[in-house]
């Protein structure tokens, strides 16, 4: 078995050109978060009942019985609840119907109408869980998230600035805001759900992304001060090129691990892991065609030489 | 660096002895753990309500409608104070914080008396004097809370919330219920297991507030209906939409309740039975008095009259039985709230999450079986890319570091939640990242030459920094989940940082422990990873 271990058959040494291709993806990357912005505005992001407020009820029926959704939607709907929307689960045997709790109206009131209204509907109905969240704590719910997502970015820029030189700090966060913002766009795209777990899923991917960024700048700085007169899109790509093999091993484990996550982890997860593994995904490309290029584009000091590299032209142009 | 030293040897075997130590509990069933000896660790993992069922309650303490409320109290009492000593009121004017009344010049000094005792009364638990009284100009007195006791009324009336919510939920039999503040003015309710999360909120959501309120014989319902109600009055119906006329003052309330029980009335109908403490009995007493006789006084429940009996004769012994239309299940749950003690202040549920054991149950299940799953997928994609030593150095260190997490959860009970699950597959795969970051050092410093041991040296120690780089980035990222995020949210972010300082210490330590192991034994040539 000559392919075994895997990692003996890998190239040693690979010498992808990839700041050639740094103006195209960057193009791609500028156009896909524009496309993301666009879509967290309209049609918008589907808010899920943390952020928008209202009950969602998860139903079942025994044994696996096919449920008929129509017959639940018809019986919610003539309670005059506005927006409800039911949605069928393992093969359409249970369905979660989310629907707006009227104003000044109890809770567990409006909780169960419904319940009676379904039982009526599909008599052996069995309600195997309800949450209900009311407009205000909605609200500082969603605030919240969203702050946590402005503040973690902050802090890992700091956190980069203070450990590397501070354009380096820079590529990351552009890295980290491209990510976070595709994320966005894979969750309109996909109609999936925007919950308190897809604020988690974003801040892991944000965690992961950074992870897999400071592995690259670590070579990067490591490389800046070995090879003083290699022209920075050089050093970039053999820094890339030399934690290539890591970046694959890694990512390939975390990628496989959510897959089983999203196919086996259940309804509730479904959201969670697709975000997440989509998100490792494109931390990784953000880290070699995102973060890398912005320290290309505003140049770096180079060790003790104190003469600054000047910053390159992106693309083929600037090659020799 | 890569030698057998001795503490690091000590510090693997006794990680392995703690995490073994700390996570063996969970093999165990419950009444096996119960059976346990007190010195031996017996903490299982505390699995959240999504995967456990039960229900969760925020709750938000209505504080403006308190303050509001007692603020009508105080106009009330100088009302009745000063009708009492027959000074004529000539109007009084409202404050935030308590009111002017406002009399004839020559009647300050009198209503001055008469007011008085209103601000010596001492507050809630005895505390200092709530409110004070003093002179405005020649011909007002301001009656109004002290800013201390202002600035007190929400704190107190949620901390009182949570003890009267917690004796209620006690006295359901709930199991290992969880009660606590959140933020300003909400409680959080969470209750395991089986529990009715409907009966729970219908306990928790009712005020209970008891008081027994004069009939108004002086003026007629019609009057009032018509919109004609006079001072000093209010309008309360009973559950039948029957109109009554009563006395705002209240003559007795539920504060000074001793104890409620369920009873039966003359015709063996359920009713409830009241005792009454020193100062209620007296209060009681007095109302009750002879003059009275024949008089009818109202007993109100949470602004809603109860019954309205006649008084005929004086009861000085404070304890009597309350008659209504009520069921035995009805009775017993009602004298349940009155044993609770009355809310301060009105609750409003503003999120409910429920989840029956059932659905929890299937939740544990889809955790088990991907957790499993992905643990074979990283043991078998790390054999496949390292070989048998150096693949299965990572995956040891991996079964290692799932022991340290489980131990780590259950020592400090920390919730494991759904998300939680989640969070720890994804751990598995990073810590992955340590070995694979060390392991590809080794190569690159093999590859520039050097020898077995020097670039195993080499490539654990340069390894370290970017090791630490890329955890701490994680590791601030939890930070912020746990800041800012909620309940499932904040057990991600625990796995994930329990998972950081696991998976750092088993994925170097022990690596280098039994790499240093097999160099000394094998005192190999090449590196086995390198080409």
């Amino acid at each position: 078995m000559s392919w075994w271990p895997l990692i003996k058959t890998l190239p040693v040494k690979t010498n992808f050109r990839f700041v050639r291709f740094a103006r195209l993806f960057g193009l791609l990357s500028v156009l896909l978060c524009a496309a993301s912005l666009i879509g967290v505005f309209y049609p918008g992001l589907n808010l899920g009942i943390d952020f928008r407020g209202g009950a969602a009820m998860e139903m079942t029926r025994p044994g696996g019985q096919a449920l008929d959704l129509g017959a639940v939607r018809g019986a919610v709907d003539d309670l005059g609840l506005g927006d409800v929307q039911v949605q069928g689960i393992d093969s359409d045997s249970g369905a979660i119907v989310r629907f707006q709790i009227p104003e000044g109206t109890a809770q567990a009131d409006t909780v169960n109408r419904v319940q009676v209204a379904i039982t009526g509907a599909v008599p052996d109905a069995r309600f195997s869980g309800t949450s209900v969240v009311g407009s205000k704590v909605s609200g500082e719910l969603l605030t919240a998230g969203v702050l946590a997502l402005v503040v973690a970015v902050i802090l890992m820029f700091l956190y980069i600035a203070f450990r590397f030189p501070w354009q380096f700090g820079l590529g990351a966060v552009f890295g980290l805001v491209h990510d976070v913002v595709l994320v966005f766009g894979l969750m309109v795209l996909m109609r999936l759900e925007f919950s308190l777990n897809s604020v988690a899923a974003i801040l892991t991917v944000i965690g992961y992304s950074m992870n897999d960024t400071v592995v690259v700048f670590d070579r990067l700085r490591e490389n800046l001060r070995k090879y003083k007169t290699l022209p920075l899109a050089d050093i970039i790509d053999l820094s890339v090129n030399e934690t290539l093999s890591r970046t694959i091993i890694t990512g390939i484990t975390a990628v496989m691990v959510l897959a089983a996550l999203a196919v086996l982890g259940g309804p509730a997860l479904f959201a969670f892991s697709i975000a997440l593994m989509f998100g490792i995904i494109i931390g990784t490309y953000s880290s070699v065609y995102i973060a890398a290029p912005v320290i290309l584009v505003w140049g770096v000091k180079r060790g003790e030489s104190a003469e600054d590299a000047q910053p390159v032209v992106l693309g083929p142009a600037s090659r020799p | 660096m890569i030698q057998l030293s001795r503490w690091k040897v000590v510090l693997v075997v006794l990680a392995v002895i703690l995490g073994a130590l700390f996570a063996y509990p969970n093999l165990l069933s419950p009444a096996q753990r119960a059976a346990l000896p007190d010195f031996v660790p017996k903490n299982a993992l505390n699995l959240g309500l999504d995967l456990q069922g039960g229900s969760y309650l925020l709750l938000e303490v209505d504080v403006d409608e308190m303050r509001q409320a007692r603020l009508d109290n105080l106009v009330e009492d100088v009302r009745v104070s000063l009708n009492e000593t027959g000074v004529a009121l000539a109007r009084i004017e409202r404050e935030a914080a308590g009111a002017v009344v406002r009399v004839a010049p020559a009647d300050q000094d009198a209503a001055f008396r008469a007011l008085q005792p209103l601000g010596s009364q001492p507050g809630l638990a005895g505390a200092a004097a709530e409110r004070t009284v003093s002179r405005v100009g020649n011909d007002g007195i301001r009656v109004v809370f002290t800013p201390q006791a202002l600035e007190q009324m929400g704190p107190n009336a949620v901390e009182q919330s949570i003890e009267v919510v917690r004796r209620r939920i006690d006295a359901l039999g709930t199991r290992e219920p969880s009660i606590t503040r959140q933020g300003a003015n909400r409680i959080v309710v969470q209750a395991p297991g089986e529990s009715d999360p409907e009966e729970l909120e219908r306990v928790i959501g009712q005020t209970a507030q008891l008081t027994f309120q004069m009939v108004d014989d002086e003026n007629t319902v019609q009057d009032a209906l018509a919109g004609r109600v006079p001072p000093g009055s209010e309008l309360v119906y009973d559950e039948f939409n029957t109109p009554y006329l009563v006395k705002t003052r209240v003559l007795v309330s539920g504060e000074n309740l001793t104890r409620a029980e369920v009873s039966t009335d003359q015709n063996n109908r359920p009713a409830i039975g009241f005792r009454f403490d020193g100062q209620g009995a007296r209060r009681f007493a007095e109302a009750t008095r002879p003059e009275n006789r024949g008089k009818l006084f109202a007993i109100i429940l949470d602004g809603k009259v109860i019954s309205a009996p006649r008084i005929n004769s004086p009861i000085p012994n404070g304890s009597g039985i309350i008659e209504g239309q009520f069921t035995i299940a009805e009775a017993s749950e009602m004298v349940n709230l009155l044993n609770g003690g009355a809310l301060p202040a009105p609750l409003t549920v503003e999120e409910r999450r429920v989840v029956t054991a059932e659905l929890g149950a299937d939740a544990v299940q889809a955790g088990a079986i991907s957790v499993a799953v992905g643990g074979v997928i990283i043991v078998a994609f790390m054999i496949l890319s390292y070989g048998w030593l150096f693949g299965g150095i990572s995956v040891i260190g991996l079964v290692l570091n799932g022991l340290m997490i489980i131990a780590a959860m259950s020592l400090t009970q920390a919730t494991l939640t759904l998300p939680g699950i989640a969070g720890l597959i994804l751990t598995f795969a990073v810590a992955v990242d340590a070995n694979v970051l060390i392991y590809e050092r080794m190569r690159d410093e093999a590859r520039a030459g050097r020898s077995v041991i020097a670039s195993m040296d080499a490539g654990f120690n340069r390894a370290m920094g970017t090791i630490i780089d890329a955890n701490l980035t994680t590791l601030v990222a939890a930070l912020i989940m746990f800041v800012f995020g909620a309940g499932p949210v904040r057990g991600f972010a625990w796995t994930l940082t329990i998972g950081v300082f696991t998976s750092v210490f088993s994925a170097v330590l022990v690596a280098q422990v039994l790499l240093a192991y097999w160099l000394r034994v094998k005192k190999p040539k090449t590196l086995p990873i390198a080409e």
